[in-house]
This record gives structure tokens, sequence and C-alpha cells, in this order.
């Protein structure tokens, strides 16, 4: 396959020295400042196994199991910012590496995943550990390469990096058969990068811009809804995101990737929306008259049932992916550009024109009154510990270090989302389009590795956390002090939630039997290991957990009932929340049923 | 609970690719993803050196998923230009078909005549059997199709259609 860059023009200090496609791929990794890999090694990549031994400026990290290295790429690039890099062998090492491929992609996160392949003369023929690694990823990845030419190899991988990185970021599949790994070529350092067809546009049409504004300054009931896409732009980005808050006035919420981008502390700041998102913003939402939506897409999470989204507001959407705009809900004002570089312009001409925030003094005491609802409010217990209190006490034990949370997938990431008040970006790493368990504690690992002095904690459910339990031997290797807190109500309690709100509590398969003894569980992968289970003992349990400079899993006992409120069922409008489980029915109806 | 169908409208595409290996399964593979239809796909190289295919497909959608499919094949890495041109405005299409009929006597003579008409070219003839060339929309290839059916259609071959903007500019 053709790499598609142009080179503008060669660095000439390199003589032209034939090296291996190994080498050259590991030359090109150094010359983008790779600084760690997440692999596994096999048969396939044992030419780039041999070139990583011979050379000291990347670090491998040896996971166990491939979906682990992807994750924990993921997580290392949504703290740093900076792509994560993968490199497993063909076969069962690719396949294990689709779920966090696809998972990437769903929440545009940067990742360049090496595959190695069997040699090209054996491709086609069912060969030992082959499978069609471009055909399997051409659909969850944001673009793949089969490289046949060891001479190309160097541009496409500076090709990779530049298609993850840039636009709307994404996960890049570079498929290498052993071959190709073993014959030789030149390689030079590409000096400039332009791409003949992919042209993502960064910059904001200024007509498009100065309606944006217009329609803010002139808004009675205005609402920033901000997503991931924030965070993908950067720090400039979320600066941006503050200054405009603070211009207009204007209520904030954001989708559950979105979080950090305007601090919780902020009296602006309405909480998450969507289907466990507050009363206020969902409320506030659907009495808009003015939606500013910025790095967020809409999606069936967020809007509820889509012909009662938001019936009275115009709309703004703002993303750098064409393809995210009139996909669910149709807007007023279109504007393609990257979220940070059109909230600037924004800020800019706001001031230049010298507007006023708004008067909101209206809207704002609406809002006010749906926050008197209190909707996270949960029903306390002295005998048992309620989850959200747990959280809770978690994050008042460790909000003065800034800590990194990364979390699995169900109630226990809906109820950190929730009561976790995060005051900054990439603090916050959670799989929010796949909805992939098991993405928590690898996910902790590579942010840890990325920020050696930083808190790095996975909250995570009893279930969940056996799906990528594994990797905690990973921690041990490299002495990553990261924390698994997990909230364990011995059930998939999201599973178990919706069998109780919609198939009258027939709770299948849903109980989580034959659970290990999370403390030996730790002890024997050289971890700490604790247990918490009453009240009185859990700001004593986080202490020692906190205490520990090394890694620890705290097993927390809940309550094992406990619900996720407030929630929008599923078919159903913003205006429609549950806000208590008193309010819940036992069946719903088939239409109900079939919604995701 | 029963499903509904959305109401669609028949769109002609006209997409430029990069020519490079895997591109006709990553566009096929994206209406296959995103459940759109693909009613017909022609794919050739249209540059001077082979690097640029034209893809045309035809499919149909609501306007609101034809803007959806427009983005999404824009989105991909080797697509040069994507062109609505049924929205775009006038436009000539053309496909391709061969015919092969089987019949003596009446029916034989029957089928010379009616591709006489519809100005098809007889590609092969033997004393039995006729296979006739024939260009044009898709709503005249199907009636000479039909027609056929009548005189001993044994089968057919069709390119698919393919398409291009009226006027000077290039869509």
């Amino acid at each position: 396959m053709e790499p598609s860059l142009i080179v503008s023009e060669r660095s000439v200090e390199e003589a032209a020295v034939e090296r291996s496609g190994a080498e050259i791929l590991i030359e090109a990794l150094t010359d983008l400042g790779v600084e760690f890999v997440f692999g596994y090694p096999g048969g396939a990549v044992l030419p780039i196994y041999d070139a990583l031994f011979r050379q000291s400026g990347i670090r491998h990290i040896l996971v166990r199991q491939e979906g682990g290295a992807v994750h924990a790429a993921e997580g290392y690039a949504r703290s740093t910012g900076k792509p994560g890099v993968v490199l497993v062998t063909s076969g069962p090492g690719a396949t294990n590496a689709i779920t966090g491929i696809a998972d990437a992609l769903m929440d545009s996160i940067p990742i360049v995943v090496i595959t190695g392949q069997v040699p090209t003369a054996l491709i086609g023929t069912d060969a030992f550990q082959e499978c069609d690694t471009v055909g399997i990823t051409r659909h969850c990845s944001k673009h793949n390469y089969l490289v046949k030419d060891p001479a190309k190899l160097g541009a496409i991988i500076h090709e990779a990096f530049y298609l993850a990185t840039s636009g709307r970021p994404g996960p890049v599949v570079v498929d290498l058969p052993k071959d190709v790994q073993v014959a030789t070529a030149e390689y030079r350092k590409p000096a400039a990068i332009s791409h003949k067809t992919y042209r993502p546009q960064v910059e904001p049409d200024s007509a498009l811009i100065e309606a944006a504004v217009e329609m803010l300054a002139s808004a009675e009931r205005p609402i920033l809804y901000t997503g991931g896409g924030i965070i993908n732009a950067g720090p400039e980005a979320t600066r941006s995101l503050r200054e405009l808050a603070e211009l207009t006035g204007a209520p904030v919420t954001s989708t559950l990737m979105g979080l950090g981008a305007l601090p919780a502390s902020s009296a602006q700041w309405l909480g998450m929306l969507g289907m466990h998102g507050t009363y206020e913003a969902n409320m506030a939402m659907n009495r808009a008259d003015l939606i500013l939506c910025v790095g967020a897409r809409f999606d069936d999470r967020v809007t509820g049932r889509l012909d009662a989204f938001s019936p009275t507001s115009k709309k703004i959407h703002i993303d750098i992916d064409r393809s995210s705009i009139n996909k669910n809900v149709r807007v007023h004002l279109p504007i393609v550009a990257d979220a940070g570089r059109a909230l600037a312009r924004m800020v800019e001409l706001w001031r230049e024109r010298q507007h006023k925030a708004p008067d909101t003094r209206d809207w704002w005491s609406r809002i006010t009154g749906w926050r008197a609802r209190n909707s996270l409010d949960f029903p306390p217990s002295a005998s048992e510990i309620m989850p959200q209190h747990a959280i809770r006490r978690l994050w008042e034990a460790t909000k003065q270090r800034s800590p990194i949370i990364s979390t699995e997938v169900g109630q226990h990431q809906m109820w950190a989302a929730q009561h976790f008040g995060f005051d900054a970006p990439n603090k916050w790493l959670t799989s929010g389009g796949l909805g992939t368990m098991g993405y928590g504690l690898p996910a902790a690992i590579g942010a840890q590795l990325g920020h050696p002095d930083a808190l790095v904690i996975d909250i995570a459910g009893e279930a969940s956390i056996l799906m990528n339990i594994q990797e905690m031997s990973t921690a041990v290797q490299y002495r990553l002090p990261v924390k698994v807190f997990i909230l364990n109500n011995e059930y998939m309690g999201m599973v178990r939630q919706w069998q109780e709100l919609t198939y009258s509590s027939r709770y299948s398969e849903s109980y989580s039997q034959a659970l290990p003894d999370f403390v030996k569980l730790a002890e024997a992968y050289g971890w700490k290991g604790l247990r918490i289970e009453k009240p009185d003992e859990l700001d004593g349990g986080i202490a020692a957990m906190l205490a520990h400079d090394g890694p620890v899993m705290v097993d927390c006992r809940v309550a094992k009932l406990a619900n996720c409120f407030p929630m929008i069922p599923s078919g159903a409008a913003h205006t429609e929340m549950i806000l208590q489980a008193n309010e819940v029915s036992g069946e719903m109806d088939d239409e109900a049923k079939a919604l995701v | 609970m029963r499903l509904k169908a959305e109401a669609t409208e028949r769109h002609t595409l006209s997409i430029l690719v990069d020519n490079e290996a895997g591109i006709l399964a990553r566009i096929a593979g994206l209406f296959s993803a995103r459940g759109y239809n693909i009613e017909s796909l022609t794919v050739a190289d249209v540059s001077h050196d082979l690097a640029v295919s034209r893809i045309t497909i035809v499919t149909s959608g609501s306007a609101h998923v034809m803007e959806q499919i427009l983005a999404q094949l824009e989105r991909l890495v080797p697509v040069h230009k994507v062109t609505d041109l049924t929205s775009l405005g006038p436009h000539v299409e053309r496909e391709l078909a061969l015919v092969k009929v089987a019949g003596t006597g009446e029916h034989r003579i029957e089928a010379m005549r009616l591709a006489d008409i519809y100005r098809a070219r007889v590609l092969d003839a033997t004393t039995g059997s006729f296979v006739f060339e024939l260009t044009g929309g898709t709503e005249k290839i199907n009636t000479f199709i039909d027609l056929m059916r009548e005189v001993g259609l044994v089968e057919v071959a069709r390119t698919g259609v393919v398409a291009i903007a009226r006027g000077r500019e290039a869509a």
C-alpha cells in the first residue's frame, strides 16, 4: 500500500544506510518521540522484539493479554494527550486487540496499533496464526495499512501517527508481515507532513463564528453542552471554554467523555446530562432556547427520545467531524472545526464586539429550582455502605491530589461520573462509546506510566474488574502504584438494574456467583489487599489504601440492590426522568425493550 | 411490536478515491456497516497514472440518510471527493448490458426486431441464439430485458450505472 505522504523535503544529515523493516519501525517510533510501547510478543513480531532488545530509547511494557495493551495505550493517550502505541503479534494477538481498537474509535482516542502478520508469501494460505487483520480492523479503525515494502514503512508509520492524532483522533492499525520486518531498505525521517486526500478542517469559518456569537449574545436561555472533543482539543480548548462560560454566564453541562473541561466546582456547572445525568442538566437542555454543543455528538445516551429532545432550542454544533453533525439531531448552525480553535475565536469575537453577558437571571432561577430537587441524592444507610457515599468519600479524601480516575463499565462508572468532582481535563478515563468492561485497570496502568507521580485510581465493579484482572501482574512488574477501588455489590449492577426496571426483577444471569476473595487475589499478585465492609470502616480503609506506596486493591462491600438514579428510561424524554427507586414500574412495553 | 421503514429516494453518487488495496472493501463495507443500500456499484481507474479511481454508487435513502452517507464517505482517508450527482442537478447516466437470448423461428425474428428498435448491437450469434450489447439508462435496459423474457432470455450481465455531470466543469 502506498503511503500518501507528500514528503516536502528530506533531511540531509542521514546517509543512505539500509536497515531491516524492524529497525526502520523502531527508528520511526523514536523519531516520533514514542516513550512507551504496550505489547506482547509472538512469532510474527520476533524481528521487531529483537530490534527493541537492541535499543534503549523506547520502553516496552509487557502486558498479560493484548486487550490490556490497547486499553493501557488508551489510558496513556487520554491522560497525556500523546498517542499510545501498541505492538502485538498476528492472529490471536491482533484479534485480542480488536475490542480496544473499536473502543478507541468510539471515544476518539489517538493510538497506533502495530500488528505482526505472516510473511507476505503465506498471506491467504491459512498459515499458522494468520488472520485478515486489515479486513477485520477496517471498520473499527480510523485507517489501516498492510505494509508490503520496507522502503515505504517509515513514511507509513509517520502517516499513521499523523492520522491518529489529527482531525478527530482515533486508532490506526499498521499490519506488518514478518518478511517485511526482516527485508532491508533505506529510511529517512520525513520533514513535514501534508496528506493528499486527508485534510481535517481545523479553523472555523468566520461567518459561522460570527453567527454563533450573535445567537449566543441574544439568547435568553442558553446552555453549553460540551463533550470529549474539548478534552481532545487540548488544554487551550478547556481554557477557552472556561472563558466563554464566564463571559456568557451560561450554564454548562457535559457528556460522560467531557467531564473535567469545566470544573465541577464552578457555579455554572450543572453536572453531566443524559440517561444518568442530573435533573437540572436535562431540564435545562429541554427548556433552553439555545444549545451550543461543542465536541459532543448527540448520542442516544444523551438525547433520550429524539422527538422530545430540546424542542424549543436553536442548536449550534461545533465538531471536527462533519459526519457527527445532523447525524442524530438536526442543528441550525453547524460549524466544522477544532473545538479549541472555534471556542477561542468565539471568545475573541465576543470581546471584540463588547457583548455583555445576556440577562439570564430568570433562566438561572428556574435552574436553581430544578437543582433543588437534589437529583443525585440517595437514601442513606447506617448498616450498609451506599456506593454513592463511598465515591463521595473517596473524592473528599483524594481531591487535593488531583487524582486520575479510570473506571470499568456499569453502575460504578455512572456513580463515579455523578459523585466524583472533576476540576481538570485528562483526569477521567472511561469507556464511553463502546462501554467496554475491563477497560479501567489497564487504562490506569497506562495513565500511571505517563504520570509516575500521580495518584491513579480505577473505580471498578466486581464483575468488570475480572475481565482484565491479569493486568495486576503488569502493575507489579513495572512497580506501578495504581489503586483499584471495587464497589462490590455481587451483581452486574447495571444489568440487574435494567432487569428490575424492565423485566419485573427477573435477574437472569446477572448475579456475580463464585467471586474470588479479592484480598487474597491481590496478595497472590503481590498487591496489597484491603476489605471495607461497614460504613464506619470506609474512611479508614480509603486512608489505608492511599497510605500504601504500591498497588492496592480494595474490596469495598456496598449495598447490593442500590440503583443508579436519576435515570431516563429507554425511550423516554429528558423531562421524564426517574429520580428515585419508588417511581419505578416493573415491566416496560416492547418499544422500550427494543431500545439499547 | 412491528418494525417501521422510512421513505427513500434514489441517488447516484460519484466518489473519487485513491487507488489503493482494499479501497473497494472500505467503501462497500461502510455501506453495509451503517445499513445503507447499494443498488449498483461500478469502479475503474480514471487517471492517467492509475492513481485515482471513480466509484459510482447508486443508493437510496431519506434526505437525512443521504447527508450521512456523504459525510461518512468524505471522512474516509483515501477519498478525494464525493459528489451526489442526483442533488447536483443535470447529469447523464449510462449502463451497459449483455443479453443472451436463445430461440428459433418467430421468437428469433422478434428478438432481432426489438434489438433493432432499442439499438442493441449483436456481439455473438449462433443459429439458435444472440448476445446483444445495449447501452442506456437503467429504465431502458430494464424494459429491454423484460421484452427479451418473452422471446427466450437466457442470461444477463450488466455493468451497473456510470454517471457524469453535464456541462464543461468537473463535478
